[in-house]
């Protein structure tokens, strides 16, 4: 692995090193195209096969084996000739397909051929009252520090939310000795109702049998309360309770740790920066980017795969990689394209893969009053913006959320909207009485992640750059 | 709030935070070996100085910013730790020229 690139132009860049991105690099690279994987974190396997080389869990069975699934690949990419460079901020991306790439303070270009956008998923924000206090942090955070550095939970830890991922993280904290309190369970009771016409398709799929188990050996240990309707953390400068609602339950735990999840959403900033057209997904109270069947979006030469295009999980991800880097090898090499399985086989098995999603989707979809705060509760953690101050904006004349950051400064911090965009959007669809998709999105642009100035002005450019900005 | 797993066999990296010696393990990202640390390591925020910690580990929320090696604003929870590495918590907004 190395530092900077080697070459100025490839055929295939793909941006992200999770399901999506090593499957695609792996079937690009192996029909002789020059591929270049690059990637954020200090090694491969994205968030799902987080430090899948390195970690120190090194015990089979405490992180699972959909998490062991991942090791192959790495090992085929590992192996390939695809060059691949981690601890890589991608922070441009043009139509022209040329990538800014930021590795170690110093920025540099390349060309491609075809881009591979495998940027996969964040956690959608759950914006409670007191969600920005010290000891209240994502679930995935947890599992973060779980699989790169075997850390676990040790105080007093509530976690709360709904879906999958939240089961397989307390039975992942549980194995490795971490503390759990209480799992208090938002799922609205109405939601199995309105899942059980999608039933029959999760229980033939994987999902079913796997989960089952999983909330078994969780339930047998840490005590669960279901249909959790009210959620607040509380403390003076870090969080000290956890106040929630149940039925006809009202209290208040102590608590030093407060996990939070309540599914993913597609990360869709770097696509949005190059214009790459999204539609709203009501069923996944999300953005998606509009593609064809073989992942192409509506900027020649760019493709999305994994859960950048939707949320699917890991085994959707490896086909939708696969199925962008076959379309990729069409076009720039057709000879090679020949000679490996055809596209209907392909799409015959992401068929199978996403069997059960629509069960899961309907499900686990988040409560409105946890996506859709209101009062003093904070949207917008890096500009500290309450949802009554957007609501105001909205009655003084804002009408979007690219508007809004004219009058509140919402999605303008750091972070870049990536833990306010979908609030704020929903937030003033229901104020102004209109769809998520005509209230739009924030108007993203690169750089999508912070550089420096300094390192801007170090960027290599030609005397034609230079007479462009010099004043006459 | 968080403890190792006795599972964990990686190699110690001394760091320092705010000057004091501080033992993490090789591979840590600066943000988990401050979190396993024990220490206060809460940052002020820059808009109205309020106490964070980090938030999702993956990059994403920026709650992580902390001053490495004399450099404000990276984020802790992309950034290995190396020996020897002087971390300081940032309080407020990244100060001109560091």
């Amino acid at each position: 692995m190395n530092a900077v690139p080697r070459r100025d132009a490839y055929d295939v860049v793909v941006i992200g090193a999770g399901p999506a991105g090593l499957a695609a690099t792996a079937t690009a690279a192996e029909a002789g195209l020059s591929t270049l994987l690059l990637d954020e974190n200090a090694g491969p396997g994205g968030q799902v096969w987080r430090a899948i080389a390195s970690t120190p869990v090194t015990d089979r069975d405490r992180l699972g084996t959909d998490y062991w699934a991942g090791a192959d690949l790495v090992q085929t990419v590992r192996s390939s000739a695809a060059e691949i460079i981690q601890r890589a901020t991608v922070w441009s991306l043009d139509r022209h397909l040329e990538v800014g790439i930021s590795v170690g303070g110093v920025s540099a270009f390349v060309k491609a051929r075809r881009v591979i956008l495998a940027t996969g998923a964040l956690e959608r924000p759950f914006p409670i009252p007191g969600w920005s206090l010290p000891g209240v942090m994502t679930a995935g955070a947890a599992q973060t520090m779980l699989k790169s550095s075997g850390l676990v939970p040790d105080g007093r830890t509530v976690i709360a939310g709904q879906g999958p991922l939240l089961w397989l993280l307390a039975a992942q904290i549980l194995r490795l000795g971490g503390r759990i309190d209480r799992i208090l369970d938002t799922t609205e009771r109405w939601n199995y109702l309105a899942a059980l016409p999608h039933a029959f398709a999760f229980m033939t799929s994987p999902y079913f049998a796997k989960g089952l188990a999983m909330m078994r050996e969780v339930r047998a240990k840490v005590p669960v309360v279901s249909g959790v309707s009210e959620l607040a953390a509380a403390g003076d400068g870090r969080l000290a309770s956890v106040t929630y609602a149940a039925s006809s339950r009202r209290e208040t735990i102590p608590a030093e740790l407060l996990l939070l999840h309540q599914g993913v959403a597609p990360n869709v900033n770097l696509a949005m920066a190059v214009g790459i057209e999204h539609r709203w997904d009501d069923r996944q109270l999300s953005w998606s980017p509009v593609l064809d069947g073989c992942g192409n979006t509506s900027v020649a030469g760019i493709a999305v795969a994994g859960d950048g295009a939707g949320i699917g999980g890991a085994g959707t991800a490896v086909i939708r990689g696969r199925i962008a880097a076959r379309a990729a090898i069409e076009a720039l090499a057709p000879a090679a394209a020949a000679k490996l399985a055809p596209m209907t086989t392909f799409r015959a098995s992401l068929a199978q893969a996403v069997r059960g999603r629509a069960f899961l989707d309907t499900l686990f979809r988040p409560a409105r009053q946890f996506r859709i705060p209101t009062g003093d509760t904070i949207v917008c953690r890096c500009e500290e913006v309450t949802a009554k101050d957007i609501l105001d904006a909205v009655a003084i004349g804002a009408t979007g959320p690219n508007q809004l950051k004219a009058y509140c400064r919402t999605g303008m911090g750091p972070c870049q909207g990536r833990l306010c965009g979908l609030t704020v959007t929903e937030l003033m669809a229901q104020a102004r009485s209109k769809s998520p998709q005509e209230i739009g999105y924030y108007r993203l642009r690169a750089p999508v992640k912070p550089i420096t100035l300094a390192e801007l002005a170090a960027v290599p450019k030609t005397e034609a750059d230079v007479q462009a900005v010099v004043r006459g | 709030m968080f403890k190792r797993s006795d599972q964990d066999e990686r190699q110690p990296v001394h760091i320092f935070v705010d000057g004091a010696a501080v033992e993490a393990r090789e591979g840590d990202t600066v943000s988990a070996a401050l979190l396993a640390s024990g220490r206060d390591v809460r940052r002020a925020t820059a808009v109205s100085g309020a106490p964070r910690l980090p938030y999702c580990m993956m990059g994403v929320c920026f709650d992580c910013l902390v001053t490495i090696d004399g450099v404000g604003n990276r984020q802790g929870c992309l950034v290995p730790v190396a020996g020897g590495m002087q971390i300081e918590i940032q309080k407020g907004k990244r100060e001109i020229g560091r």
